[in-house]
């Protein structure tokens, strides 16, 4: 199976978010960057399939040089080659567009990504990029099987699960437990290092939003304790104070 | 110009985030000098439709065929023809897993510029920039929408619902879809939440590692219960098969953005609160005074969660 991986490069789950340039832009001092949680999800099932039943995988991302790291990362993991678009990822449909474009002439059986990235949490990129390429898509997976050229998915739904079958090609938006997260092993390392990582321009194509400014949200007042002997006065509070029950 | 709504529903009855979405696409369409309609799939009772008219909706456009349902390919393709049809520009949804795909797929029917996770009406004074929630709501981006068509979907619980009086007329919408749409086989649905579903509860409890273990949830269901709340947990619970995946709230699971959120034995890692920070109002119980949780809770109780639950409880009870 040839499988493409589409990965982005975000900030760590426990970073302290902050912006510079007055709030025009977001502050990367001190961030560590990773893999997003959920396109590692989707890295580990591909390269799971390759073991199992053979093929390629290769992982794309849409970023500025500062991004190859990420993409090593992903090659250390056992990705065979790595592609990336060079310009800022601006906006879902910008990125998708670039992943459309890139994907539409290599014929891969298999898109996967993540369900969502963790910096802008669109969720919607899947989508795009399957209305684009005239394929089915379909996120949340957090089961992908194969019998023969038929996908078997389990799909989160609101309250449930929702057990599907789809044909080859198609894109899946992933998440746990579809696979577990892999660690690079040090030859993985090693090898990641000549593996080809292939920079491509952008394709031209109208900004359809712009992202002017960013704020935070405004900070917690303290938090008022209540006496553990003493739970009527919490009931109190949160019926005439906070007027939430 | 004009605006339409995306509606789902659940068992005959529109979800609350629907409701939301027709609030905000009304309030919209008024301040654009338009109209707006809502878009209806399946077999939601039509009394159940008219009353979208309390939220300002003047009509519904209906798709009474069975055969959509979950089929989001096929969903997109009936709205951008219902949008091209009726002359619609601009496309709200209710941020899930169906209002994504939906959204994602008439943007690019439609060349639409897209903005997720949207949280206030645009300002429209130079342009139409809308706020939206970002970095799992730690912060909120501007973004202006330069394009004429536009889809949004609205974060749940960010935009209240308005309760006028108005019942919408319901006209039949037939969109002509080809089969190639129909790709995906749905083969079964499992249900497996309580009574309340998670993602839109306007209540929360939900229970960490201080648990102790998946044979004590009985307190938290029978606090739930009181409240009429939604039962979660914490990303160690879920991984340790204490409780379902599809409860786990966070970072990597579920966001939420309840009113109130009650936190009980959780001691608060950033990845857990990156998925509540937006609900309204936080409780946290826990027994250590330097669980992280506190911090960013509203009001919070040091102590047993398995003295103090009960109580609470029977406290709630009182005044329900």
């Amino acid at each position: 199976m040839k499988i493409l991986v589409c990965i982005t490069h975000v900030p760590d789950t426990t970073s302290k978010i902050s912006f510079t340039d007055n709030n025009s832009k977001f502050n990367s001092a001190g961030v560590q960057y990773i893999i997003g949680p959920y396109d590692d999800y989707a890295l580990a099932r591909a390269i799971e399939l390759k073991e199992s039943s053979g093929g390629t995988v290769t992982v794309l991302n849409v970023g500025e040089a500062e991004t190859e790291p990420t993409l090593r990362k992903a090659l250390a993991i056992g990705a065979d080659d790595a592609v990336r678009v060079n310009v800022f990822p601006s906006d879902s449909y910008y990125v998708a567009y670039q992943i459309a474009q890139y994907a539409k002439n290599e014929n891969y059986d298999l898109i996967l990504m993540g369900r969502e990235s963790i910096d802008f949490n669109g969720g919607q990129v899947h989508g795009i990029v399957g209305e684009m390429l005239n394929m089915p898509s379909i996120s949340p997976v957090m089961k992908l099987d194969f019998n023969g050229d038929t996908g078997t998915l389990a799909r989160e739904i609101e309250g449930g699960k929702e057990f599907l079958e789809v044909k080859l090609p198609f894109i899946a938006g992933c998440q746990e437990p579809i696979a577990e997260w892999k660690i690079p092993s040090m030859r993985g390392i090693m090898s990641a290092r000549t593996k080809p990582l292939k920079v491509i321009e952008p394709v031209q194509v109208e900004q359809l939003s712009k992202t002017i400014s960013y704020e935070m949200p405004p900070a917690k007042g303290a938090c008022k304790f209540v006496d553990p002997e003493n739970v009527e006065e919490l009931v109190r509070l949160l019926n005439q104070e906070a007027k939430v029950l | 110009m004009g605006v339409l709504i995306f509606i789902e529903s659940v068992e005959g009855s529109v979800k609350k985030s629907s409701l939301e979405a027709v609030s905000y696409g009304a309030e919209l369409a008024k301040k654009l000098n338009t109209t707006s309609a809502a878009i209806a799939f399946g077999n939601t009772p039509a009394g159940e439709l008219e009353k979208l008219g309390n939220q300002g909706a003047g009509k519904v456009l209906l798709i009474e065929d069975g055969k959509f349902s979950g089929i989001t390919q096929a969903m997109a393709s009936a709205v951008s023809q219902a949008m091209e049809k009726e002359g619609y520009d601009i496309l709200i949804l209710a941020k899930s897993s169906i209002g994504d795909a939906v959204g994602a797929r008439v943007s690019a029917k439609i060349n639409a510029g897209l903005a997720s996770n949207v949280v206030a009406l645009p300002e429209m004074s130079n342009g139409f920039t809308v706020k939206r929630s970002i970095y799992t709501g730690k912060a909120f981006a501007l973004t202006e929408m330069t394009s004429a068509k536009k889809v949004i979907t609205l974060k749940k619980n960010a935009f209240s619902i308005t309760e006028g009086t108005g019942v919408a007329t319901i006209e039949k919408f037939q969109p002509n879809i080809s089969e190639t749409d129909f790709a995906i086989n749905v083969k079964n649905i499992e249900k497996t939440s309580g009574d309340v579903l998670l993602p839109e509860a306007e209540i929360v409890v939900s229970g960490g590692r201080g648990m102790k273990g998946p044979e004590n949830w009985g307190i938290l269901e029978d606090l739930a219960k009181a409240l009429g709340a939604a039962t979660a947990c914490s990303k160690p619970v879920s991984d340790m098969d204490w409780r379902p995946h599809h409860e786990h709230v966070g970072q990597t699971g579920i966001k939420v953005s309840p009113n109130l959120y009650i936190a009980l034995g959780i001691s608060g890692a950033i990845q857990h609160l990156a998925g509540v920070n937006s609900s309204k109002v936080i409780v946290v119980i826990n027994k250590d005074a330097d669980a992280p949780f506190f911090k960013a809770a509203d009001y919070g109780i040091i102590g047993d969660v398995f003295e103090v639950v009960p109580k609470l409880t029977e406290a709630i009870k009182k005044i329900k």
